[in-house]
């Protein structure tokens, strides 16, 4: 399979993946380890809460983007990571049985000044549920090589 | 999640846990966690599965130059810390028959930052700083807050940062 490198990021939309089904049992699971807030445990406190009925975790939703942008292009891309995430918003609850779509666009393609031999490709990601309601929207850049491999 | 005023000499008596109680500048530890290679290959392996985060050796060859915790994995460590500690003050709280705050969602984050990897067998430290506070305008009985939130390793060095926003709940909303 081709890798892909710097020049296969120009500026606009790049991809569209999924669908991905996110289940009770794996909003459960992420919640019990890393994010145990009864908003996203508890049915009953769910439902008082401000986001009226059992969520996923923001994290819980991050992590699952991250791992449909591995199957979508990044797990062929010539990647060296990603310094961070200048702005993340999370808009709607993650619902359990939602299955995400997720829209990737290229906002900017620049060559590293420090490193040339490496690009820093802005990344804006949004994933929505089955009805087209966006749920979260990150930018962020991600380090890629000019050439291939990177590995 | 709560902020202790570290200028209150009698410590646990005044747990800062209402919009009104917290101030800007408040700092509080949350807690430390040791980032084993099992566990960053177990959430790798979930979430993300690049080679750098499954694999010793393609992390030594890596610009990480190491086995390295997918930074998604670093983010929810913290908020597992972040968690646990308010789950602690609540519990304080409540031995001192307080009033529980229940803090509400995040809307997001800003300038998050994985400053530096880490690596398997590095321990962090996260803490959180309040940066900025403010009615919510179109929830009145809520207040926004932005705190800054680090980790630092076993060796002083600031590997991560975000700038957080949360809705707290204000004392006396009913």
């Amino acid at each position: 399979m081709m890798t892909l490198t710097f020049k296969d990021f120009p500026p606009g939309h790049f991809g569209t993946f999924g669908p991905r089904r996110v289940t009770r049992e794996e909003i459960f699971a992420f919640a019990a380890e890393f994010d145990p807030q009864p908003m996203h445990l508890d049915e009953e406190a769910a439902k008082r809460s401000m986001l009226k009925g059992l969520s996923g975790s923001g994290w819980h939703l991050c992590s699952i983007m991250m791992r449909m942008m591995f199957d979508g292009f990044i797990g062929r891309t010539a990647s060296l990571g990603s310094p961070g995430v200048n702005e993340l918003r999370w808009l709607a609850p993650l619902r359990p049985g939602d299955d995400l779509t997720l829209d990737v666009d290229v906002a900017e393609a620049r060559i590293s000044r420090s490193r040339p031999e490496t690009g820093i490709v802005t990344f804006k990601c949004r994933a929505r549920n089955a009805a087209g309601q966006e749920l979260c929207e990150w930018v962020s850049p991600i380090i890629v090589m000019r050439r291939g491999q990177a590995g | 999640m709560g902020f202790a005023d570290h200028r209150d000499a009698s410590g646990a008596g005044r747990l800062m846990r209402f919009f009104e109680d917290i101030e800007i500048g408040q700092r509080r530890e949350v807690g430390s966690f040791t980032f084993t290679a099992d566990g960053i290959k177990k959430f790798a392996r979930e979430f993300d599965p690049q080679r750098f985060h499954l694999d010793e050796e393609e992390g030594r060859k890596s610009l990480f130059g190491g086995l390295t915790a997918s930074g998604w994995h670093v983010a929810s460590v913290c908020m597992k810390l972040m968690v646990a500690d308010g789950s602690r003050q609540t519990l304080e709280a409540a031995a001192h028959g307080e009033k529980i705050a229940i803090w509400g969602p995040s809307p997001g984050f800003r300038e998050l930052r994985w400053i530096k990897p880490v690596l398997a067998g590095d321990t962090v430290s996260f803490a959180t700083e309040v940066e900025s506070l403010r009615l919510s305008e179109k929830r009145p009985e809520w207040g926004v807050l932005q705190a800054r939130n680090t980790g630092t390793n076993q060796r002083g060095e600031l590997v991560y940062s975000f700038l957080a926003t949360a809705f707290v709940p204000r004392r006396n909303a009913g």
